[in-house]
């Protein structure tokens, strides 16, 4: 027999009566999260050997600095990666998924269900995580970053001789595909496309809206698988492009 | 030889009590409600437990079953090492009134709160397909594990400022109907503490009726929050054009 206190809510972290490994989901997403962040960091710094371009192959862009906006009058610290990664930083940042992954992996708020997170004063998303509900406005950049980036892809298969199709060019398409499949996945697009609609019978185009929040709502049950495999083909492609650049691989010609 | 379960059940009230074990034989099929109930016919006839279907449709003996939110009707014992002694608790959410059994009272509180349906004048039509997406939310068989685990309540103890997930799913339920005509924003908004959900999951992850509680009724809220509230673009065009949605 063990005595136990039943008050209304345990003080420490970890409290919890769980038995499984409650601890590994956040403790994964926390270290996947960060070795993203540590790598993009480290690669928008380094500000070298993201584009392939030259005349005896097609055209390379890393996914970390497109579209490519040179300044010639910025500092020279300043990379053209910094430039335009604010966008599809902020959509992730301000996406319904990561937000949920960050509060659990970083914030631990809650770190896991029926786990005691410790007293302190919770707020939620009011105040000034109100900020959150931007996330709509980054959706419409998201959407014209997928644009660029198809045109990246076109760039990659047009070679000097022609078209042809080379590893690296099926990279970009992959990180395009994933990226789009991400982006329209999207909860605010969900939303836009047609779930604010109460009765599609009763407004202009409805039943087209009702089959584009269908079709969105279909991705959307995967956003988190999208999240993170898009997440991790932009590391892949803007490594990728890396080592072609820097010539310490050849990018192979398909045909 | 006859094989045993071995149990730790909570015996109290609301000020406090013990974690006490017990052992019953193991029945091939057996559910954690069938343990209990063992328990309370051979060794303590004065545990409680409320139950009533037996089938995961009452939503009535929701407990915590090693820590995790279940009905203890659906929680089978064999997905249990053998060896294993699992504990038995009352929600931790709800104040105990004796042993399993919980005061869950403050949910027919706030139930009351909330805008019933209001549907529009004159004719009356709707088709399947728009009532689909509200369908799911009826299924909700009021267990309240949803609100049992979301830390809001639990941890933060706001229930002064927040409904909770099972009553925002009812607020979806009549926000999105094709018929009703009732703006429950503002109340959603400063009464009811939708903005205090950020949106961890955790009653997704427990609802016994799999109702995606988050990504379909909660973050559609939200959205719907942002329109009227949080979006400036929004703002002007009602302004300039006067236009509703929906």
């Amino acid at each position: 027999m063990s005595d136990l206190t039943i008050s209304s809510g345990s003080t420490r972290f970890g409290d919890t009566d769980r038995r499984d490994l409650w601890w590994l989901p956040p403790l994964s997403i926390f270290l996947g999260l960060s070795a993203f962040i540590v790598y993009a960091t480290f690669r928008v710094f380094y500000n070298a050997d993201y584009v392939v371009d030259n005349a005896t192959s097609a055209y390379l862009l890393s996914p970390l600095y497109s579209p490519l906006i040179i300044v010639p009058s910025l500092p020279s610290w300043i990379s053209p990666a910094m430039l335009v990664l604010w966008a599809p930083g902020g959509f992730r940042l301000t996406c319904y998924y990561y937000r949920k992954a960050y509060y659990r992996s970083f914030a631990l708020d809650p770190a896991a269900c029926a786990v005691s997170e410790g007293k302190r004063n919770y707020a939620g998303e009011t105040r000034l995580l109100l900020i959150q509900n931007i996330h709509r406005y980054f959706l419409y950049l998201a959407l014209v970053f997928i644009v660029i980036l198809s045109i990246d892809f076109f760039h990659s298969v047009m070679w000097p001789d022609g078209f042809g199709m080379s590893v690296g060019s099926l990279v970009i398409l992959g990180t395009v595909v994933l990226l789009g499949l991400y982006t329209f996945s999207c909860h605010s697009l969900r939303h836009l496309v047609g779930g604010k609609i109460d009765c599609y019978s009763c407004v202009a185009f409805g039943k087209a809206r009702h089959s584009a929040w269908k079709g969105v709502t279909k991705l959307n049950k995967n956003h988190m698988y999208w999240a993170w495999t898009s997440l991790f083909m932009v590391a892949f492609a803007d490594l990728y492009i890396w080592l072609v650049s820097s010539g310490t691989i050849i990018d192979f010609r398909i045909f | 030889m006859e094989q045993e379960v071995k149990l730790q059940i909570f015996r109290g009230d609301k000020d406090g009590g013990k974690m006490v074990d017990y052992s019953v034989p193991r029945i091939p099929g057996m559910v954690v409600l069938d343990a209990v109930h063992s328990v309370q016919k051979e060794q303590a006839a004065d545990l409680g437990v409320r139950w009533n279907c037996k089938a995961g449709k009452c939503g009535s003996c929701s407990a915590e079953v090693n820590g995790k939110p279940k009905l203890m009707c659906m929680e089978r014992m064999d997905k249990y090492p053998e060896d294993a002694t699992i504990s038995i608790r009352p929600m931790k959410t709800f104040p105990v009134i004796k042993d399993l059994v919980c005061d869950v009272s403050w949910n027919f509180e706030v139930n009351k709160k909330i805008i019933p349906f209001t549907p529009k004048e004159g004719e009356r039509i709707f088709y399947q397909y728009e009532a689909d997406r509200v369908q799911e939310f009826r299924k909700c068989i009021e267990c309240y594990l949803c609100q049992n685990v979301c830390h809001v309540l639990r941890e933060h103890e706001l229930k002064n400022e927040f409904i909770g997930p099972r009553f925002l799913v009812r607020a979806a339920s009549l926000e999105m109907h094709p018929l009703d005509v009732a703006d429950r924003s503002e109340q959603l908004v400063k009464e009811q503490g939708v903005g205090l959900c950020n949106i961890t999951k955790c009653c997704t992850e427990v609802c016994p009726e799999e109702i995606t509680i988050t990504d379909n009724a909660i973050i559609p809220l939200k959205e719907r929050m942002v329109d009227k509230y949080y979006d400036p673009l929004t703002w002007i065009w009602r302004k300039l054009f006067k236009k509703k949605t929906g």
